[in-house]
């Protein structure tokens, strides 16, 4: 490749950018960050605080066991939601008008509201007028999600899953549509199973927007906290508290804004660190082979 | 390895073809025969592509039998089939290394050890890749890929058949040659029946022991290059095949004689009453520049070393001709035919005639 020109001029271009995202995203987290490192009592009063939030937050056992929730409703999540989506794409239809038919049903619950979700399945799970709860009743098997500590975990990650494997399915349906023909042809030409034909064509090819699922449904449910605050409201107990509930919790519910604004910070940290691993542990292989 | 036998054989696209024009592929009926190297040759759309792929099994076709020996496969997987087909464009498996990649299918039947190992090198010897079989497939350059792609093709020794969709489109002309050589070797070597698609007259006369003609969806003529060149059976093959292709006059043939605008022409071959559009074909090469015969105007002379072809209108129709490098062009150019050489159609097809009795004997 040529040599790119090399002008500094050009930064002016970006400013308008600059100011915009200022506006909209630093200016706000400067507050948090202003609010993390305070104590207010009230009346725009404040004392400088210093890292005592910080140090209050990573020490509190209750942030760690809602991070553990956390983790293992992500992880949850992910396990089950990337192979299902994968394997829905491979058994969609290839083209006719099945495929616009199934692309328009999967793309359904991608459309509607958080809250809404939440509700729907709040109420489809109740035992007493709930058509899953009460057909679970009457089936004789003891399911109860405001009671149940497993029963709350199991309907919220039903739920999730319902409301966004459709999403990985339609990146990995993407991804396999644009394989060509000839692909496949080659490998019934040379034999190949049907696991190495997934293994070496269908998989290898879909692996760019795997990633990109992989990344998206991790922030997100990592984030999540609309629905289980509807269906549950962290309960019962505080089994199904995950971190944003919790920082809700803490901000609202307590107002301890200091604390809260800390929480915060950590907790965008987290996001932020663990999705740039993902994606450096999961581009390594890529960037490793560009360089032979 | 088997004789493959098409019996009956058409295909259409559509879901219910009626006119002639809804087949891809007409109507054919044809023995290949086992070990031999067959070209197709025909224009892009031809439908060179459905038979081959109708062969390989992966198009069913609307109509007809196909056979293994004796073993009809009509409705059987590609895979049960073990045929190889190399594609026009290059595929690869990308996260394999090259070695993997020679090796796929010998490992999808089953087939490790050194045995494999060695059939795996001897391959990437032939198309010249031995010194990167470690290297990942993905970042290699088209050609490399098709390199592959061919080794993949010619890696397992128990095939029924080797079918070559157009190959070496994307190889550069000199790696093209060498391919195409090692090709021949290898089938001379192995004795597979080898199908070889081409729309490259050069590419399937050097090939192949015998060529098969498509045009519009239909086998216009099975037969050696030498066959092809003298005795074409359809005014396609006639102006298809040859550099410049045939000439092609429009005829009114009584008997031995052709009469055509500017003239007359003896035939060596009588032929009964002929309906249709007739046309007398002779090629380039059998045209002879001089100062007898029948009188032509040269438009254009085009010198391509070996010899000069010259461009001339017999009675306003274009007429080829290949002279001789050094040869002078007349002031008053005329023009004969080789006797022998001048060949009737009748509506496009080759009309036979008998040998005509030596009148001087």
């Amino acid at each position: 490749m040529s040599e790119k020109p090399v002008n500094h001029r050009a930064w002016f271009m970006v400013l308008p950018v600059v100011a915009l995202v200022a506006f909209s995203a630093v200016l706000p987290l400067m507050t948090v960050v202003n609010y993390s490192v305070q104590d207010t009592f009230g009346n725009n009063q404040f004392f400088w605080a210093g890292t005592d939030w910080f140090e209050q937050i990573l020490s509190d056992p209750r942030i760690h066991n809602a991070f553990l929730r956390q983790i293992l409703f992500s992880g949850i999540v992910l396990i089950i939601q990337v192979p299902l989506g994968v394997y829905i794409a491979l058994h969609m239809p290839k083209k006719g008008v099945w495929a616009s038919v199934c692309l328009i049903l999967m793309a359904l619950p991608l459309l509607i509201p958080w809250n809404v979700v939440g509700t729907i399945w709040q109420i489809f799970g109740r035992v007493d007028i709930g058509l899953l709860g009460k057909t679970l009743a009457s089936l004789g098997i003891d399911y109860n999600y405001t009671q149940n500590p497993i029963d709350a975990w199991v309907t919220i990650i039903v739920m999730d899953v319902w409301h966004w494997t459709s999403l990985v399915a339609l990146l990995a349906y993407a991804g396999l549509r644009s394989i060509p023909d000839a692909y496949y042809q080659a490998a019934k030409i040379d034999q190949a199973s049907r696991w190495a034909v997934f293994r070496y064509i269908e998989l290898p090819k879909m692996k760019g927007v795997l990633l990109i699922a992989i990344l998206l449904r991790f922030m997100d449910s990592f984030m999540i906290y609309t629905e289980p605050f509807v269906v549950t409201g962290g309960g019962p107990g505080n089994s199904t508290t995950l971190l944003s509930i919790d920082l809700v919790k803490m901000a609202i519910g307590q107002f301890d804004l200091g604390p809260a604004a800390a929480f915060s910070i950590v907790y965008f940290l987290i996001i932020l660190l663990l999705s740039w691993v993902f994606y450096t542990v999961m581009t390594a292989e890529d960037a490793k082979e560009a360089k032979q | 390895m088997a004789r493959i036998t098409l019996s009956g054989l058409a295909h259409s696209y559509l879901p219910r073809p009626k006119v002639p024009q809804d087949y891809a592929l007409k109507r054919i009926d044809h023995e290949w025969e086992d070990g031999a190297a067959y070209a197709l040759l025909g224009p892009s759309g031809c439908g060179k592509t459905t038979l081959l792929n109708i062969i390989s099994g992966l198009l069913r076709p609307s109509e007809g039998r196909i056979l293994f020996g004796a073993t009809d496969v009509t409705d059987m997987a590609t895979a049960e089939r073990n045929i190889a087909q190399v594609f026009q464009f290059p595929v690869v498996y990308d996260t394999m290394t090259v070695y993997e990649n020679l090796a796929f299918p010998l490992r999808n039947r089953g087939l490790k050890g050194p045995a494999a190992d060695a059939r795996v090198r001897e391959i990437a010897r032939m198309i010249g890749m031995e010194d990167r079989l470690d290297q990942k497939a993905r970042g290699l350059t088209a050609d490399a890929k098709q390199k592959i792609s061919l080794g993949r093709g010619m890696v397992r020794e128990d095939v029924n058949a080797i079918l070559f969709d157009e190959p070496l489109t994307v190889i550069d002309p000199h790696m093209k040659w060498e391919l195409r050589t090692q090709l021949k070797a290898l089938h001379r070597q192995f004795g597979h029946t080898m199908i070889y698609v081409t729309h490259d007259q050069t590419e399937a006369l050097t090939f192949a022991d015998k060529v098969v003609v498509m045009t519009e969806g239909e086998v216009v003529q099975i037969g050696t290059p030498a066959e092809l060149f003298e005795r074409p059976a359809h005014t396609f093959v006639g102006y298809f095949i040859g550099s410049p292709g045939m000439n092609l006059l429009p005829a009114t043939v009584e008997g031995s004689r052709a009469r055509l605008e500017g003239g007359e022409v003896a035939l060596t071959r009588a032929y009964p009453a002929l309906s249709g559009q007739v046309e007398i074909g002779v090629r380039p090469e059998f045209v002879r520049l001089g100062s007898e015969g029948l009188p032509v105007e040269i438009r254009r002379v085009e010198d391509v070393g070996r010899h000069k072809i010259v461009r001339a209108a017999l009675a306003g129709r274009a007429l080829d001709i290949v002279a001789p490098e050094g040869a002078a062009i007349p002031a008053e150019p005329r023009v004969r035919f080789e006797p022998g050489a001048v060949n009737v159609y009748a509506d496009g097809w080759l009309v036979e005639g008998t040998p005509r009795e030596r009148e001087a004997a």
